[in-house]
């Protein structure tokens, strides 16, 4: 299942690393990656499978939060489907 | 694959300009609850309830957690009671209302509606029993809602009703005055109800309806708002295409939700209801999109076709976005939850007589509208009847969910806290209706036709 994790938030070190660290150790597949810094401002949009991974997406989309409440960033985990529905007809 | 703008966007939507799901809402059958002995039939309603509801509020969760959107209320709608209570020998219906109210807090939803009698060409034994249980079932009850259709297009107006459910409302204001009346805010006198309306107090699952049903409301205020600060000045043309195209964004989500909510659950998906619902919380209001338009305050010359233009654009918008549009599906203005309307109805702007007029035009009717406590039932079912009116002349449901607050006078406020917000008193005509309510009968169907 297909799915768009976003983080955004002001710019430190290591950011890409433990997102994807975590992601990796969930067994989720990354397939694509955008990231900008806007006037400090860290954003960042990653594609991901989460179709391997053994624990349920509610639960992974939590983990991601938690990540980002330690490092003052928003990070969250939607499947894909919701953007389709709002942009794609 | 999907651009980076439109996924900040949705986020920024959901973030900032208050996008959610307003409701998921499971209509359920309770037409073979219906027992002669109603301590079996309640037994049955609240079986046949948790059963089919059991997963409704864990499924609302999980869909909320996984699409990252909100899904503020999860609901249920039944079977108008007096359908199903009229088979049993009740004296009276209140035991019916605690069998509702207690499967609505097992299966853990806010509000249950449904405790409702169809009365727009005459009453049934069942009807009046029904009716005259409201007070006592709204004030001991937490979670029901109970609602009247006392008028249609096809039927006219039962202007027994109208007088009755006067009477009614004032009843239910004097048994919970203590919390300001509250027990009206769960009472919606309708003309024209709709059988799939996923929207609370007047949610019921109509007779046509199958064993059990996923409707979805919308809602999205916000983000209208903030997509018409963005054409400042532009002519109404690109006005409604902005309310078009944003109202077709959030309705798709619906429709996303709606689908995903009844598979999951193993209902049938019903109807998207794409109303645009505000909430208390700054940003969230309907009368902020009509001040966007260019009025001064909400009530001013203008608001009524302001509201038009809304009204209709959300529509059209909404309607291909969506594989069935049902429900109430407009602009609601219900005055205490819309940080707007109480703004506009506290600096004076805003009267009874402008309401009405926005009703005659917008999704449903004069919502939540406090007026004082010494208004006469007569006054009250005098306001049901002008817009009962409305709805069955304009062919369109309209509804009075009025609150005579106990006590209090033009000027004070009554709060309901949560999604139910603040009211402030607003003042009736002091001139009487009473012979004009006392009269009774009905006021026969109007014309189909040579409409001017």
């Amino acid at each position: 299942m297909r799915a768009i994790v976003t983080v955004i938030g002001k710019d430190q070190v290591g950011i890409i690393a433990a997102v994807c660290a975590l992601l990796s150790e969930q067994n989720v597949n990354v397939l694509d990656i955008s990231q900008t810094v806007l006037q400090d401002y860290f954003t960042m949009i990653m594609l991901v499978d989460a179709g391997e991974s053994k624990r349920p997406f509610a639960e992974l989309a939590a983990l991601l939060e938690e990540e980002g409440d330690r490092r003052g960033l928003s990070i969250r985990a939607q499947r894909e489907d919701i953007f389709h529905a709002m942009h794609r007809i | 694959m999907i651009n980076t703008n439109e996924i900040l966007d949705t986020i920024h939507m959901i973030d900032q300009q208050h996008l959610d799901i307003r409701t998921i809402t499971m209509g359920i059958s309770l037409l073979d609850c219906a027992d002669p002995d109603p301590a079996a039939a309640c037994r049955k309603i609240y079986d046949t309830i948790t059963r089919r509801a059991e997963h409704l509020v864990s499924t609302g969760e999980a869909i909320e957690r996984e699409f990252g959107i909100p899904i503020v209320n999860k609901r249920i709608s039944v079977t108008p009671i007096a359908l199903v209570a009229g088979a049993s020998q009740a004296p009276d219906y209140v035991p019916f209302a605690v069998a509702l109210d207690n499967a609505a807090r097992e299966t853990g939803v806010n509000f249950i509606g449904g405790f409702s009698a169809l009365v727009q060409k005459g009453f049934t034994a069942a009807d009046r029993k029904l009716i005259a249980s409201i007070p006592e079932a709204l004030a001991r009850t937490e979670l029901v809602c109970a609602s009247v259709n006392v008028g249609s297009t096809k039927a006219g107006i039962n202007m027994d009703a109208v007088a009755l459910m006067g009477r009614t409302v004032k009843d239910c204001a004097a048994r919970t005055a203590e919390r300001g009346g509250f027990g009206c805010a769960k009472l919606v006198v309708f003309c024209n109800a709709v059988e799939d309306n996923p929207f609370m107090a007047g949610a019921f699952h109509g007779v046509g309806e199958g064993d059990c049903v996923i409707n979805v409301g919308v809602s999205g205020p916000g983000v209208v708002y903030h997509a018409l600060q963005s054409v400042k000045g532009a002519p109404f043309d690109v006005v409604a295409e902005t309310v078009k195209k944003t109202a077709f964004r959030i309705t798709r989500m619906g429709q996303l939700v709606a689908q995903e909510a009844s598979r999951r659950l193993g209902a049938p998906f019903g109807i998207v209801d794409l109303s645009l619902a505000p909430t208390p919380a700054v940003g969230d209001s309907v009368a902020r999109i009509l001040e966007e338009m260019g009025l001064e305050v909400c009530g001013t010359h203008g608001t009524t076709a302001a509201l038009a233009l809304l009204n209709d654009a959300v529509k059209k918008g909404g309607v291909m976005a969506s594989s069935h549009v049902g429900g109430l599906s407009g602009a609601f203005i219900p005055v205490s939850e819309d940080e707007g309307m109480i703004a506009a109805a506290s600096s004076g702007a805003l009267c009874l007589d402008k309401l009405e007029a926005m009703t005659c035009v917008c999704s449903v009717g004069l919502d939540m509208i406090a007026v004082p406590g010494g208004t006469s039932a007569e006054t009250i079912a005098a306001i049901i009847a002008d817009e009962a009116a409305i709805g069955m002349v304009n062919a369109k449901t309209t509804a009075v969910r009025i609150i005579p607050a106990p006590d209090k006078e033009v000027g004070d406020t009554v709060e309901f806290g949560g999604l139910l917000g603040s009211a402030p008193v607003m003042p009736v005509h002091p001139f009487s209706s009473a012979p004009f309510v006392q009269r009774g009968g009905r006021i026969p169907a109007p014309m189909q036709s040579l409409k001017n």
